[in-house]
């Protein structure tokens, strides 16, 4: 549905086939997993079986003597990385944090944190090689839980980290000069939370805990690299943004950025957690050392225990309303576990948590801390999924105590535009309000649950989206087709809605842009794919560079009808003459006149947009609860998003079902279990649970068509905010089935039946 | 230390084929690393995810399960078999039209696991799909396009449209 006036296109709303969709039902694609150079060697990695230890020493003399083995390297090879803060996209990291996250120095801070790698002839040779370093260590007491290491008496996992205090995301912070593992604490206010409370006739306040949960993408981290002769680096791999990753290798490595070159293969999913550089850096430095190129990959076991998940939280929140369902006040208390090094998304949580509410009184505190866990990373709107959580639910019981429809609540308190959120930024243009309204006219909310142990529930989200750097390229070829230049990796088909962008600026058939991908020594610098901008910042370069290919192919009709390039126009794909009308020329006719007209056109530009326009969404679920067993079908789902203007419809809704689907898994299944010594005892796919097509219904969307006024196109980002609303819509469908309030992720059968247990022992 | 090498003969995608490989080798490590077939992908390595399904004698399984050695005499069809010089099979046409892919990592072990149950069941219901399909995972889609595009496959491939 479209809410407000749209422009009229050709290509853009359509659902074309995508470029490269013949290579990849084909399995010819090839991926960071599938890459093969002659004379290639594999590597391995050692990984700590400790969540703490002090590293003593390190022999790999055994290793090393093993026919086929050809070198190994530990963290004494490594440099020290420089102690700097960056901002990385959607969280912020640092360069030595990273460089000790990569292979660990002196102390193993989580189990699977790497200690040393190898690289042999085959990976075979390479594992036998692992079971023959010996690895001395000292085994330490591990933290493993975000408010226990918040308390004084707890070992420090790093002993001279102090707590810094950020008055914002992003905030370098000031030092407060105490040691702790709190690494950095954080405070949101709007108005006066006192005064607002006070106010309220209804307060709702309770905890709330959820689990480690992995982005759970299918392809595993992997890369090749080769270190050359001439000391160019050049890496193989499938990651979520080349050009971060040279800068962070360039830091890790020492070495300069000119002298890397990320080669991005086809990406199988990241979803936040390709972000990072893992084995990128070993991979290069067994290059160095054995002068063949390396090939790495992860186990899906390493996948999950040596990369970063989304951090478990414990959280509180406190909401209160009028008795007519005014919300006057909200405060949540957020202690994220950052994993071994500091960096979690509470920030970004915190920003999310109550923004799709026009609350005028909020407190939002929020705590960094560092735990034996490994490093946490983005996944899909990171911090907000844990955030959102408490917030819907509370807002859930407090309808209740209005004596409020949920979603008439939510109407009710609804942000937006000129509301201001939590950090008193105003809401710019958005389709909060229109999301609710369209699900309260759906068909799903009219319908009848149908049955016993049936609830429904709603739960709204929002996510800020990103901008970031964009560059591209295009090349007009003669027979009216354009060759495309992207440097964002493609994880999910934004080649082909950014070539639509191409195809609409011209006139000319999505089918008749070429898209492609490029390494970093062939194009100009481009952001990271995440923080759902892909699709816009790279909306705004091929904005920039068919616009300026539009004036040159002017001057060039102007010269073929002797007039001056000010008399010549373009539209719908036309170049016409404004004075003699029968002067016109189509874009495809004039690219086979190029040559003629004074030779070939191509034409390049950088963006750095602002203005990314957020993100808000409000689910609806229907589930049955089987008492006895605690186990949650989900009957129906709705999803309604406001999506900005859709370049590719059928790519926009599968971010917003495949969020979804990734949203109740976070919900209902998945989970890391860790035993008191900080192992992880579930590490594969099944025992994890991520959902598997049984789980799941159908996915319903409604996509609202709010455009961003503040691109070209009217984008929006649209591919991470779906996975926030689950986690509060279904404990919400849960408490409406069978009258528990899940509060504690995931819902698992078992806890629920415990819950049920709980509750019928008290009515009794 | 490298094995002695075994010296196996299979017929793969409908071609005579003979590989050596050691006796520690998976069949999809045979199929990646020896044979660079790559469209059959590892996703996990121990039959978790079904990203490297393959048809191996009319049966589909995970080729992380199944011993390199132990295909000798089999008859093997991966993703490379599907298509034919004349096109796309109708599960992949049915795919790409239904945007039933993201990432498309998964879609390899999706499409030959979804030949298989059309081959042996040709109007499947949906319920039956998610049944069939529940040993392969996505990601990206939910499932809900990939769900689509078998169920209209499968109406493709009887004649229904």
């Amino acid at each position: 549905m479209t809410t407000v006036d749209k422009k009229k296109y050709k290509v853009i709303g359509t659902s074309p086939i995508r470029h490269d969709g013949a290579d990849k039902v084909t399995g010819r694609a090839v991926y960071g997993i599938d890459y093969h150079m002659p004379g290639m060697l594999w590597g391995k990695i050692l990984r700590s079986p400790h969540a703490h230890a002090k590293i003593k020493s390190i022999d790999a003399s055994k290793a090393l003597a093993l026919p086929g083995v050809h070198a190994v390297v530990t963290g004494k090879d490594m440099a020290v990385a420089a102690d700097i803060e960056v901002e990385a996209g959607e969280t912020s990291l640092n360069y030595m944090h990273l460089s000790d996250n990569v292979m660990a120095r002196d102390k193993a801070l989580y189990k699977g944190h790497a200690v040393a790698a190898v690289a042999a002839d085959t990976q075979h040779i390479a594992e036998e090689a692992l079971a023959l370093i010996d690895v001395d260590y000292e085994v330490l007491t591990p933290v493993l839980n975000g408010r226990e290491g918040m308390k004084a008496d707890v070992p420090l996992i790093h002993p001279d980290q102090t707590t810094k205090v950020m008055a914002f995301r992003f905030d370098p912070g000031t030092d407060t000069g105490e040691k702790s593992n709190v690494a950095g604490r954080s405070q949101l206010k709007l108005g006066d939370i006192d005064a607002g409370f006070k106010e309220a006739d209804f307060i709702v306040e309770r905890e709330f805990t959820t689990s480690w949960v992995h982005q759970g993408y299918i392809e595993a981290q992997n890369a090749t690299a080769h270190w050359n002769n001439d000391d160019n680096i050049t890496v193989w791999n499938s990651s979520q943004g080349t050009f971060n990753q040279r800068q962070l290798m360039a830091e890790i490595l020492k070495h300069p950025v000119s002298q890397i070159k990320m080669v991005p293969l086809e990406i199988g999913g990241g979803f936040g957690g390709k972000i990072p550089v893992y084995l990128e850096v070993p991979a290069a430095m067994l290059s160095k050392k054995t002068g063949h190129p390396v090939k790495m990959t992860m186990t899906r076991t390493e996948v999950f225990e040596g990369t970063g998940p989304a951090s478990a939280a414990q959280m509180k929140a406190k909401v209160g309303a009028t008795k007519d369902g005014r919300i006057t006040a909200a405060y949540a208390e957020l202690v994220f576990e950052a994993g071994a090094f500091p960096g979690s998304a509470v920030g970004a949580g915190a920003q999310g948590m109550f923004t799709a509410y026009n609350i005028e009184n909020i407190l939002i505190d929020g705590y960094d801390v560092v735990v034996n866990k490994p490093k946490s990373a983005a996944y899909r709107s990171p911090g907000t999924p844990q955030a959102c959580f408490p917030a819907e639910a509370v807002i859930d019981e407090l309808a209740e105590l209005v004596g409020m429809d949920p979603l008439d609540f939510r109407i009710k308190n609804a942000a937006k535009e000129g509301d201001r959120r939590a950090d008193g930024v105003q809401h710019p243009e958005m389709g909060n309000l229109e999301c609710m309204e369209a699900l309260k006219a759906s068909d799903h909310y009219k319908s009848d649950l149908g049955g016993p142990n049936r609830g429904r529930g709603v739960a709204s989200g929002y996510w800020g989206n990103a901008g970031m750097p964009a560059s591209c390229s295009i090349a007009i070829n003669a027979d009216g087709t354009v060759s495309l230049a992207e440097g964002s990796p493609d994880i999910g088909g934004s080649r082909t809605s950014i070539a639509m962008m191409c195809a609409e600026a011209f006139g000319i058939a999505a089918e008749d842009v070429h898209p492609s991908i490029k390494d970093t020594d062939s194009i100009g610098y481009n952001g990271l794919t995440a923080g759902s901008s892909t699709t816009l910042r790279n909306g705004w370069a091929v904005f920039e560079v068919t616009n300026q290919a539009i004036e040159l192919i002017k001057a060039r009709a102007a010269r073929l009808w002797e007039t001056e390039p000010e008399n010549v126009d373009f539209a719908d794909g036309v170049f016409f003459s404004k004075a003699e009308k029968e002067l016109k020329l189509t874009f495809k006719e004039m690219a086979g006149k190029l040559m003629e007209t004074g030779g070939p056109i191509s034409v390049a530009a950088s963006v750095a947009p602002r203005g990314a326009g957020p993100s808000f969404t409000t689910h609806m679920v229907d589930v049955e609860v089987d008492p006895e067993t605690g186990k949650v079908d989900i009957l129906r789902y709705t999803a309604a998003q406001d999506v900005g203007t859709m370049i590719h419809h059928d790519y926009v809704e599968g971010q917003v079902q495949g969020g979804t689907a990734q949203g109740i898994g976070w919900a209902l299944n998945e989970e890391y279990f860790y035993d008191d010594k900080g192992q992880m005892l579930n590490s594969s796919y099944l025992d994890y649970r991520v959902p598997t097509m049984l789980d799941l219904p159908m996915l319903d969307t409604i996509l609202v068509e709010h455009p961003n006024p503040d691109h070209p196109f009217g984008v929006r980002g649209v591919a991470e905010i779906s996975v926030v609303p689950p986690l509060g819509a279904l404990a919400n469908a849960i408490y409406a089935a069978v009258g528990v309030r899940m509060r504690d992720l995931p819902m698992a059968p078992h806890k629920i039946v415990k819950a049920l247990q709980e509750k019928n022992g008290k009515t009794k | 230390m490298a094995a002695v090498k075994t010296h196996v003969r299979t017929t793969l995608n409908g071609e005579a084929t003979e590989y050596l490989c050691e006796p520690n080798q998976s069949l999809l490590e045979v199929l990646r690393d020896v044979l660079f077939l790559t469209g059959t992908k590892e996703g996990c390595n121990d039959g978790n995810c079904g990203a490297c399904t393959v048809n191996m004698d009319g049966r589909i399984v995970d080729s992380c399960l199944v011993l390199g050695v132990e295909a000798e005499g089999s008859d093997i069809l991966t993703i490379e078999g599907v298509a034919t010089p004349e096109g796309l099979h109708p599960i992949q046409q049915a795919f790409l039209e239904n945007a039933a892919l993201q990432c498309g990592i998964c879609t390899p072990g999706f499409i030959v696991a979804s030949k298989a149950l059309l081959e042996k069941e040709p109007n499947p219901s949906e319920a039956r799909v998610r049944h069939w399909l529940a040993g392969n995972l996505c990601r990206c889609t939910g499932y809900d396009k990939i769900v689509k595009a078998v169920v209209d496959a499968a109406n493709t491939m009887g004649g229904k449209k």
